[in-house]
């Protein structure tokens, strides 16, 4: 079966959920081929955790320009390697997007942005406009690249028989890149990141103030969550823009979303409105949330959240 | 320092959009258009980088006749001029596409010392033309950034993605997209509004770009679109209201769904 590159995300030798996700989708197109770009010693640190996922081949892409140029390292290193490659997948982030965008136009190939999941003849599907539409789209030249949206395809293990390693090399003409100077990691203490999570809690304008947000995160905790909020409440200032979901923020897509006193806005279900479960609980009866939710509650979220704060603590013993 | 901002028009959030049955792609007229949030901050910072070390601003906008809006919009915020690429062939374009004629745009400019864009327009969502452009263009890419400074033919950002900041630097000229904290958009004055109307807007077709009309827009394309429906709009499910034990009926679905 022919080779099907995973460019994988990682931080500090950990790699990112979305590429077991990833992975889990190149095997239904092929034999999957982990590309790990970055430091010296990545991947050696995650190779065993990749092979788990399927991946029969680790393509290990270090030295310190790999880790610290921007973007242009895992192009280069992608488009060197796609010679034997039936397809790339890279997740869609903001700098996935970035890396396959560059990539599709410098191998000349098509790209699918933000598929939600991917059929064996590399089909992909999108959800588009906030999900009122679904596109099933193709990529009709080249090798096709893919981005697959963090927690579009549910990740399975799947044992390879076998990791091969190999080493790339790549040289970076620093005239044409971004040198990375110093990194900050997200200010998100010991919760998932948002866009990798599983289960996301958030809060809107219904918080009422940036003290009392701490009843979303206290319900986010308990679940093991990331904590997220409307456009609404973060244009009130109760919590930091990185944690936007929604247009104008970021795209989320866990298995259970809560939306505490959250409206609903067209420009924020565009953001959660792929989510699994949805659940919501607000005052309004009125709140278009409800047309979307699996379960409501119309109610006070501060009795409603630290009560179910309370029994999920329960059930977790 | 001469600078490019490329603006883009884009459907209202708030008005419904379709796509036409057709060929699959967005229905333009079917919905109002504003000028995308995100330019204004990019015209913006554009304006403010020319405040402080002089040049010229040139803003690019590629799309149908209505883009004229935006970039009067833009001309009356300060920028000095215009093109705008203008042509039926370009309908259904991709990123790829557009990038392509982006940057035959951009080389028509002389000099260009940075191209600003804004980091993801609202309707595409690719949030790639910027480092396409790079690509193309054979320029740094200094993209998403929440903080730009230049300092000789040195350029330093602020870039803020899903993994936190990076500190980035480039070497003048690059390609630059900016988030939306990077500033707040001033207002058009009265006499900006009039200035605006007097600046020089060229149009082009693609074939002033030399591009061949067979490349871009839906013949151009990289992808085929097999199929697109609206999807059955997700329906309401259970809804109660509380008695003092949501919570607790929450927990009980959750366990349900085997969620919990």
């Amino acid at each position: 079966m022919s080779e099907v590159l995973v460019l994988v995300d990682h931080v500090d030798g950990e790699v990112k959920k979305v590429s077991y996700e990833l992975l889990t989708a190149a095997r239904r197109l092929g034999t999957p081929a982990a590309v790990v770009v970055g430091a010296s010693g990545t991947a050696s640190k995650i190779r065993e955790s990749l092979g788990r996922f399927g991946a029969a081949k680790v393509y290990a892409v270090e030295s310190d320009d790999a880790a610290n140029f921007l973007v242009t390292p895992k192009v280069d290193a992608l488009a060197a390697l796609v010679p034997n490659a039936s397809a790339v997948l890279v997740s869609a982030t903001v700098e996935g997007k970035e890396v396959a965008g560059r990539l599709a136009a410098r191998i000349g190939s098509g790209w699918l942005v933000d598929v939600v999941d991917v059929e064996a003849d590399g089909t992909g599907v999108q959800s588009i406009f906030g999900g009122a539409f679904v596109v099933k789209a193709k990529v009709s030249k080249g090798t096709p690249v893919i981005t697959v949206r963090p927690g579009g395809v549910e990740a399975e293990e799947s044992t390879a028989d076998a990791v091969l390693d190999e080493s790339v090399s790549i040289s970076v003409d620093a005239a044409k890149s971004a040198r990375v100077t110093s990194r900050e990691a997200v200010v998100g203490g010991d919760r998932p990141e948002l866009t990798e999570a599983s289960v996301v809690v958030s809060g809107g304008r219904g918080v009422g103030s940036a003290d009392k947000f701490s009843v979303v995160e206290e319900l986010a905790d308990s679940l093991g969550a990331a904590v997220g909020a409307s456009r609404a409440a973060v244009d009130s200032g109760y919590y930091p823009h990185q944690f936007q979901v929604g247009q104008t923020g970021k795209t989320v897509s866990p298995q259970l979303y809560v939306a505490l006193g959250i409206s609903g806005a067209i420009q924020h279900r565009a953001g959660m409105q792929t989510s699994k479960t949805i659940v919501a609980v607000n005052k309004d009866p009125e709140a278009p949330i409800f047309e979307i939710a699996d379960f409501g509650v119309v109610g006070d979220l501060f009795n409603v959240a630290p009560q179910l704060k309370e029994e999920v603590a329960k059930r977790k013993g | 320092m001469n600078i490019v901002v490329l603006v883009k028009q884009v459907p209202d959030t708030w008005s419904e959009r379709k796509l036409t049955d057709a060929d699959h792609t967005l229905d333009r007229e079917s919905a109002d258009a504003v000028l995308d949030e995100i330019n204004e901050r990019a015209v913006e910072e554009a304006l403010l980088l020319q405040e402080a070390h002089g040049g010229e601003v040139t803003v690019i906008a590629m799309g149908p006749d209505r883009a004229t809006d935006a970039i009067r919009k833009a001309l009356s915020m300060g920028a000095d001029k215009a093109i705008h690429v203008s042509d039926e062939a370009l309908h259904g374009s991709d990123s790829l596409a557009t990038a392509k004629v982006l940057a035959k745009a951009i080389g028509t400019v002389e000099n260009v010392d940075l191209v600003i864009a804004g980091n993801e327009a609202t309707d595409g969502r690719a949030g790639a033309v910027p480092a396409i452009l790079a690509e193309l263009l054979g320029l740094p890419q200094v993209t998403q950034l929440r903080k730009v400074t230049v300092d000789g033919s040195t350029i330093k950002g602020e870039r803020e993605t899903d993994e936190g900041v990076a500190f980035v630097e480039a070497s003048l000229p690059a390609v630059v997209s900016v988030t939306e904290k990077i500033n707040e958009p001033r207002y058009p004055s009265f006499k900006g509004i009039m200035a605006a109307k007097k600046k020089p807007v060229s149009t082009l077709t693609v074939a002033d770009l030399g591009v061949d009309a067979s490349e871009v827009g839906l013949s151009g394309a990289h992808t085929q679109v097999l199929e697109a429906s609206p999807k059955p709009p997700r329906s309401a499910g259970q809804r109660i209201e509380d008695g003092g034990d949501g919570g607790q009926k929450i927990a009980e679905f959750l366990v349900g769904q085997k969620l919990i």
